[in-house]
């Protein structure tokens, strides 16, 4: 590799992206506003969809960086600073979460202290399902996601000056630590703001199936941008399509893990047929709703399947643009499909709505927004990373 | 070593970059019969090479679809059209549990296709013989070197001006490399094959022998002939050559109580009720209407149990038919079975029966209450 001529320099980011968030957030924001005045409950059940979102796309993020790291990742290093950018709305989520915590009522059913005196079932979970233990829980979480993306980002940013190896390797140990926390608090998160929509009903696996909705959300975040930025000029000149085909194959991969232990949920309850488990599925073919879960395989699995199946498909910047977008839906359309059918208005059947769309304008501008502001101040490339010519070296 | 037939000629380099740009001048030559031999996998000379991509994503893909295919029919030919099973209560042909069958099935279609074909068809193995085999050529691209060879073969080839064309690459060296000389191979000969074949009869003609004769001979029986019938086998010592014998016609088992209308269908007279509807009785009841009955009769014996639908659907017992059958009637039925029902006298005992009888009794009281059975409820 000649490193004479290709050598990065930092381009800044044009002003319209900072402008297309602004007005995507105002809209959002506006109309968000609106709908909790037509419809509480509807416009409350859709901040929790928008809100899990941010997390998939942020905490995602962060279980990417923390991968590279652990794993030894040389091709993604070129691309860190991107998946860094996303990770930056955790801290947010802290603000953004607020409104969810005036709403609990509205959200959660076993928040009312006389729904619990009257259900044995709801008794015995209430030492973990409580109001106290839930905002502990909401806050710790986000405080433990926010620490680990300031010392990720920090050494990453230090060593973009100082080029100290010893960075990368502090990183490293602190992505082993930070991976089983992740687990756990990706399961936590899951089972608090996604499964206990409907208290009663319980999945073991419902925490790595939130996970893997995650991944391929994260993942699609990523590729688009990185499509775009390296379109554009914007990353390292020396960055190849053998790059893309990387995260083509890593989100083919998660589509088909998305695939299998989404499956793997549905077949056991399926075949064991117990009354406390089936009714949360049962739910889920009640009326309209029977579209959305059929939907669900196609949109989530079977089209991103195909799509992406053949080797040439995973580093056609084109399919990649369109299937990232369509998968970022596929992850939205996911969580619209977990958390709607448990609005007690909506459960005998989807009705039309324009709240169900205001929302996820109001995400993309506020991601767009943090992404730009991070874009303003950093190096798009991590220029200072030891494994940084090795990653741009990355060949098939 | 001018009659030697030419194989074609090689070039050796000593850095991966090197192989690489000299692959791309190959490449854009026109030859069409080359390769290049390199220690380990190197990124990016398939590109350099321009080389087409590899079909054998078809073969893979061709076989993983067969494989869907493969397990479904034989799933449904087994499970659903010739043994039809009931398992959990699932239909004959259940997708979901199919699902996870036919995954493995089509990944191991598509795994094992794709290691065969790209042995046997695609990298042509084995090849005993080649050429390169036993080369200086292959040593060293097989340690530390990366090497070139344009093969004879190729339209474009000329000894010398390919030859002069390798050296403007700038290599360490270049080699022609001749097709080795036919070996003859001393196993081929006449007498070496008589011989194994003499071998291989007198080995088989031995071991046959110790195994069946020498093997049986014997020099103590150990009491393995015994002048007594096994269970279970035949014996010419009876006129009908059964080695078990059956009881005495008329035997009976010890507790035995014969039930004088078994095989009616509609008995003229009934036996009555020797049990009176104690507490102990009517939980005795339960327990066995509740483990034989209710599974088609429903729990409250409504006809409504989950196997309606599936066979003859079961009656109902609060039919007035049903509360005006005599007891001894129901227990008849019980015994003797009745349309689809088979008997039950193996399973459930005398006592039992006459149990469930007070306990239908008991089910049918509750369901038909009258006014004045309240009454007495609230009293007690």
């Amino acid at each position: 590799m000649n490193d004479g001529e290709l050598t990065y320099h930092k381009k800044d980011l044009p002003s319209s992206i900072s402008k297309i968030g602004m007005v995507l957030l105002a809209i959002g924001v506006i109309l968000g506003v609106v709908a909790f005045f037509v419809d509480h409950s509807r416009a409350v059940f859709n901040y929790l969809i928008a809100f899990a979102f941010m997390i998939s796309i942020g905490v995602g993020a962060l279980f990417l960086i923390a991968l590279e790291y652990v794993a030894g990742a040389d091709w993604s290093v070129p691309i860190r600073r991107v998946v860094e950018f996303f990770a930056a709305i955790i801290p947010f989520l802290a603000i953004l979460v607020i409104p969810l915590l005036f709403n609990m009522g509205e959200l959660f059913h076993w928040s009312h202290t006389e729904a619990i005196t009257q259900d044995k079932i709801l008794q015995g979970k209430a030492p973990y399902l409580n109001v106290p233990f839930f905002i502990i829980r909401v806050f710790v979480l986000i405080g433990i996601w926010s620490l680990f993306y300031f010392f990720f980002v920090r050494n990453s940013k230090m060593q973009d000056s100082t080029k100290d190896q010893k960075l990368t390797k502090i990183n490293i140990r602190l992505s082993a630590i930070f991976i089983p926390i992740f687990a756990l608090s990706i399961t936590i998160s899951a089972v608090d703001w996604l499964m206990s929509i409907q208290p009663h009903w319980f999945s073991t696996i419902f925490g790595v199936y939130f996970f893997a909705g995650t991944v391929v959300a994260a993942l699609a975040a990523v590729t688009l941008a990185t499509v775009l930025l390296k379109e554009n000029g914007y990353l390292h000149p020396a960055m190849t399509n053998d790059h893309l085909f990387s995260l083509g194959a890593l989100l083919f991969a998660f589509v088909n893990f998305w695939g299998y232990i989404a499956f793997s949920q549905f077949l056991l309850m399926w075949y064991a047929d117990l009354p406390e488990e089936t009714s949360w599925f049962l739910q889920k073919w009640e009326g309209s709703w029977a579209i959305f879960s059929i939907g669900l395989i196609v949109i989530h699995f079977l089209v991103p399947y195909v799509t992406l199946l053949s080797q040439p498909a995973k580093m056609d910047p084109k399919k990649l643009k369109f299937i990232s977008v369509w998968l970022l839906f596929a992850h939205l359309y996911d969580l619209f499909w977990l958390v709607m059918p448990g609005m007690k208005q909506l459960s005998g059947g989807y009705s039309f709505s324009w709240i169900d769309f205001v929302f996820p304008i109001a995400v993309v501008g506020i991601i767009i927004l943090v992404f730009n502001m991070k874009a303003k101040k950093e190096n798009l490339v991590p220029i200072g990373d030891p494994k940084l010519k090795r990653g741009l070296d990355f060949h098939l | 070593m001018a009659d030697k037939k030419i194989f074609g000629v090689t070039a050796l380099f000593n850095n991966p970059d090197a192989i690489i740009s000299a692959a791309n001048k190959v490449a854009s030559s026109g030859y069409t019969k080359w390769d290049v031999n390199s220690p380990y996998p190197l990124h990016g000379i398939d590109k350099a090479m321009k080389m087409k991509p590899s079909k054998l994503g078809f073969v893979t893909m061709i076989f993983g679809l067969s494989g869907v295919v493969l397990a479904l029919l034989l799933m449904w030919w087994t499970m659903s059209v010739d043994y039809p099973m009931i398992i959990g209560g699932k239909p004959f042909f259940s997708l979901p549990a199919f699902v996870p069958v036919t995954f493995e099935v089509t990944v191991i279609m598509a795994t094992v296709s794709t290691v065969v074909a790209m042995f046997a068809f695609f990298f042509g193995l084995p090849r005993n013989a080649h050429a390169l085999h036993d080369t200086d050529y292959m040593k060293k691209v097989s340690r530390d070197h990366y090497g070139i060879v344009i093969e004879a073969d190729d339209p474009r080839f000329d000894e010398r001006s390919t030859i002069e064309f390798l050296r403007s690459l700038n290599p360490l060296s270049t080699e022609i490399i001749y097709y080795p000389e036919k070996e003859r191979y001393p196993i081929f000969e006449p007498r070496f094959i008589t011989f194994l074949f003499g071998v291989a009869v007198v080995v088989s003609l031995g071991t046959y022998l110790m195994l069946n004769k020498l093997m049986y001979i014997q020099p103590f029986n150990w009491m393995d002939d015994q002048a007594k019938i096994s269970p279970q086998s035949s014996s010419t010592f009876f006129a009908d050559g059964r080695g078990m014998r059956l009881p005495v016609e008329g035997t009976v088992a010890r507790g035995f109580i014969p039930y004088p209308f078994m095989g009616e269908t509609n008995p003229k007279e009934v036996l009555s009720n020797p049990y009176f509807p104690t507490k102990a009785n009517l939980e005795l009841g339960q327990r066995k209407f509740l483990t034989y009955c209710s599974p088609c009769h429903g729990n409250y014996a409504e006809g409504n149990s989950r196997l309606a639908g599936q066979f003859p659907n079961p009656p109902t017992l609060h039919s007035d038919r049903a509360r005006n059958f005599e007891d001894g009637m129901i227990y008849h039925i019980i015994t003797n079975g009745q349309n689809a029902m088979p008997s039950y006298a193996s399973q459930v005992t005398r006592e039992e029966r006459w149990a469930i009888v007070n306990y239908i009794r008991v089910l049918q009281r509750a369901k038909n209450a009258t006014d004045s059975d309240l009454k007495f409820v609230k009293v007690e």
